[in-house]
Formats: C-alpha cells, structure tokens, sequence
C-alpha cells in the first residue's frame, strides 16, 4: 500500500551520545500486591531498532512500556531512557524527558473533549507553538497518517483504527526519539493492522526511530521483520530472504515475569525452547 | 455462585485512610504551589470559571430567593408576637450573609461541581488520559486541579454574594408583601445590623468552602480506581467528603473569627 508523503523531520539532536542505547533494563522488579508481574528483567534497545514484546495476557508487556516512562516506579532494579535513569528522576524531571518520547496507548487514550486537531497538537501548544506552525505539522502528521479530513472532529466519532492512526500521528507530531507502542493493533481488521504497520515501518526507516512494540500479534512482528520501507515508492517492500538480518528488528519473550528470549527474528523462529514454538506455531 | 467475603484487617483499613489524608494533603499543597510556577493556564482557568460560576448561577439564584425568604416567613410569626417585626431585615441580613448564604451556595456548588470534576477526571483516569497527558510531558496537577481550584476558589466568592443579596431580596419580599414592613425600614435595618466581622466571616468561608469543593472533588477523581462503577463510587464520595468537610470547617472556622475578632 502506498502511504503520502513523510512529514519534514523536525528531530531535536539529543544531547546524549547516539550509540548509548536509548533504552536499557536492569534487573528490574515489580509487584502489584503479591502478584509478581516482572522479576529481574534486563534487556536493551540500541538506537533505531525496533523491539517486538511478546508473551501471554498479564506477563507485563505494557507494564514495561509505562516503567520506561516512569509512568509506574518500579520495587528494584534501575532503567535508563535515552542515557538518563528514570529510576533516579523527579516527575518534574520525568516531564521534561518524556516530551522526547512518544507513546501509543492500547485503547488510543486520546482526550475525548478534544478534537483530533487538538489531540494531535497538544505537544505543540503546550510548548508555545505559534498557531500557523501547529496548523500546518498537525496537518502534516494527520496526513502521514492519512486522516486529513477527520480535523474537526472528536475522538468519539472516529472507528478504532482512526483512534490508534490519530493516536500514532499525536506520538511521532514531535519527532521523538523514542516510540513506544502498545498493541497498536489490537482488535483491528488486517487491512487496518497492515496500514499501522506499514506506519511503524516508516517511522522505523525513515527516521531511525528505536521503538518498543508491545503486540499478541506474532504476524506484524514477523511482517516488521522482513519488510523495509521504500521512500522512492512510498511503501513497505518485502526483502529478499537473505537480506532480513539487515532489518534492525529484534523480539523479546517474557514468560512469569521473566525474560525467556532477547534475540532476532531468525533466532526466534528456530529456537528449541519448547514453550517459544508453542507459542509462535 | 458462591458469595465470598473478603475480611479486611482495621490495620490495612487505618493505613488506607492514612494514605487517602496524605494523597489529598499532597494534592491541595501542589494545587497551591502551582499558581506560582508557570506555565499558568488562564485559558483553562477561565473555561472552568465559566463552567463552575454561570453554570452554577441558576440553582445559586433559586436558592438564594428561598432560603431569605424561607428565614423571613418562619421567624416573622415569632417576632410578631414579641412585637419586634421590625427585626426582621437584621435576623435576615445576619443569617445570610455570616452563615447561611456561604453555607447554602458552598453546599450547592459541591453537590454540582465535586461531583462534576470527580466523574471528569475519574474517567479520564480509567480511559488513560491521563497517562497519556504525563507521557505528553504535562503536569496533571498543573492543567486539570490548579485552574478547577483556582476558579472554584474565585466563584464561589462571588456566587455567596449574589446568594446573599438575593436572600436579602427574598426576605423583603415576604417582609414587605406578606407582613406589610416599610421597605425603607427593612433594608436600613438589614443594612445598619452589619459590622466589619459578619462581613469578614461571610466572604472568607466561601473562599475555603472552594478549595475544599475543588481539591476534595479533583482527589476524589484523580484516585478512582475500578473502572466506570469507580467513577461512580468516586463522584458519590466527592459530594459527602466536600458536604461534611464544608459543615466541619465551617463550625471551626466561625468560632475561630469569634475568638480573634470578638463575639457581637
């Protein structure tokens, strides 16, 4: 599917050193009452890769996602984002990292008495943005996302897959560093689910943006995995078998809480772990 | 199904409501500090002043009216048989402007606004809104309690005093209508009744009874947990905690203007 044209890259340089990761855990913990969600997981996401987080219902998938936030504090362990310890960080301080981030929520989490005009540029007006500038970048990411025409209207009055394209053009309207995506496509139809993907691509090969991507499914990731994006064409194009490793795609398989596997699509698909093949069969 | 009942220990119940003070503590503290750290939202502020003042204006008129009415018609008779109807103004004037314009409009306000502001930001808690509004890099305390407590603080004010007037107007009406007093009468005696203190104690409680309405209506809010049947528990709670805490405060708060100014 041929997607429009790509926003003009208005990326702040970050002042940290570009080959430290942009993401990294260490030996972090949390529970929620005596529910043990995450034990001990440790794992990194260099710069302009995109990490795929599997595993069942609950495993803490999403629980990742607002920890390299710091939406939620974690019981041990330190996470850095973007060279800076969050776990060490003042929610004034958290505010001023996370404006180099970008997140999608699993249910969009769009603010329903704004319009998607307002949604998309909430960043921006509350950075002092003169209105000509965010009229035009927030036209500009609605039509990366190609809902141009949707504006005007409220969250409400859009489908599902509207919601998580606004939501995806409300993330990337900054450029951030960082994406984090929680199951962008969960409960859409697979037309819908490709045109996500083929966003995330894009975002992914164009701009070099390292994302955490948090979905139950094993397709998208294994479609991430094998298709590059084609600026000349303007669409996704799937690679030659031999060229795969050339994606900077890596998966993760969480399991009680802990890490099972942190490795390449191709190491995934002929692991020998027996509850790994269960899983992607 | 079988019904199971889950005992809770009066220690976690203790901790709990510990907890809740110090949340609520935190978040009336940092509605305050925010007013001088910027950025400030004017636009917001003014967009819930409009909300909680005009959209408050309607029951704060009709009650207004009743209750100087009411307070005129039920102590007309007992003044009468003393020979003292002339009294009237004074015990109207009195009544409504130190006790029961702030009281009834603060009571008011709350059953509307806490009520309002709970179920606004409770769902905007179970949705992730408000997740998402700290992942944009935006203070929730800053964009959604400061401007609610701000212009609930700065209404109120003004809504007592329409309250006042209009309790005033009522009881001329039943005064001057029913009972046949010189309106001239009324309104000196109403008027020259009134010192510095009742003044004072009338406008500084409805500024308080705001910040009770605005915090205790946003805490409530802010920790809903449970999903749409949490929105409702919280919007129940919001209006019962600012109701009480408004007749708690308010005993405590006239006895301390009585100590330090001085009783009549």
């Amino acid at each position: 599917m041929a997607t429009p044209a790509l926003p003009s890259d208005r990326r702040t340089i970050a002042p940290t050193d570009s080959s430290t990761p942009a993401i990294v855990f260490d030996n972090v913990s949390i529970a929620f009452d005596e529910n043990v969600v995450l034990d001990g997981v440790s794992f990194h996401l260099p710069r302009g890769e995109t990490k795929a987080l599997f595993g069942v219902a609950g495993s803490g998938k999403s629980t990742i996602l607002k920890l390299t936030l710091g939406l939620l504090p974690p019981d041990s362990g330190r996470i850095h984002l973007l060279g800076e310890e969050v776990t060490r960080m003042s929610e004034q301080e958290l505010f001023e990292l996370r404006r180099r981030v970008g997140i999608v929520f699993q249910e969009s989490a769009l603010f329903d008495s704004l319009t998607v005009r307002e949604n998309v540029a909430f960043r921006l007006m509350e950075e002092g943005i003169s209105e000509e500038e965010i009229e035009g970048r927030v036209r500009e990411a609605l039509r990366f996302v190609e809902l141009e025409q949707t504006l005007d209207m409220f969250p409400s009055e859009l489908s599902g897959g509207m919601r998580r394209r606004v939501a995806i053009a409300r993330a990337i309207i900054t450029q951030p560093e960082v994406i984090l995506y929680d199951s962008p496509t969960g409960g859409l139809d697979p037309v819908t689910s490709n045109t996500i993907i083929e966003l995330i691509v894009k975002q992914r090969d164009v701009y070099k943006t390292s994302a955490l991507l948090v979905t139950q499914r094993l397709q998208d990731a294994f479609t991430m995995a094998t298709h590059q994006f084609d600026p000349n064409r303007g669409q996704m194009i799937a690679l030659p078998k031999g060229e795969h490793c050339d994606v900077p795609m890596s998966f993760l398989v969480l399991r009680d809480g802990k890490v099972i596997f942190d490795g390449d699509g191709h190491h995934l698909a002929t692991s020998r772990d027996p509850y790994i093949r269960e899983y992607i069969s | 199904m079988a019904l199971e009942l889950e005992l809770i220990s009066p220690i976690d119940i203790a901790k709990d409501m510990v907890r809740a003070v110090q949340e609520y503590t935190l978040l009336a503290a940092q509605s305050l500090a925010n007013l001088f750290r910027k950025p400030l939202y004017m636009g917001d502020m003014l967009q819930q002043a409009d909300l909680i003042g005009f959209g408050s204006l309607p029951i704060v008129v009709l009650t207004g009216l009743s209750i100087g009415a009411l307070l005129a018609l039920n102590s007309a008779n007992t003044l009468q048989r003393f020979g003292g109807i002339t009294l009237i103004g004074q015990l109207v004037s009195l009544g409504m402007v130190t006790e029961l314009g702030p009281l009834i409009t603060g009571l008011m306000v709350a059953g509307r606004n806490a009520s309002g502001m709970a179920s606004e930001l409770g769902s905007m808690i179970v949705t992730e809104q408000i997740d998402a509004m700290r992942a944009l890099g935006t203070d929730p305390s800053k964009k959604l309690v400061t401007p609610r407590v701000g212009a609930t603080c700065f209404m109120l004010f003004f809504l007592t005093i329409i309250a006042d007037l209009l309790g005033l107007a009522g009881g001329w009406a039943v005064a001057h209508l029913i009972f046949g007093l010189d309106s001239n009468q009324y309104w000196t005696s109403a008027w020259e009744i009134l010192v510095f203190r009742d003044v004072f104690t009338g406008l500084v409680k409805p500024v308080l009874f705001g910040f009770i309405i605005a915090t205790v209506g946003c805490h409530y809010g802010m920790t809903t947990r449970g999903g749409t049947q949490g929105v409702g528990r919280s919007t129940t709670q919001a209006v019962v905690a600012s109701s009480v805490l408004i007749l708690v405060v308010d005993f405590f708060v006239t006895k301390l203007i009585f100590a330090l100014l001085g009783y009549r």
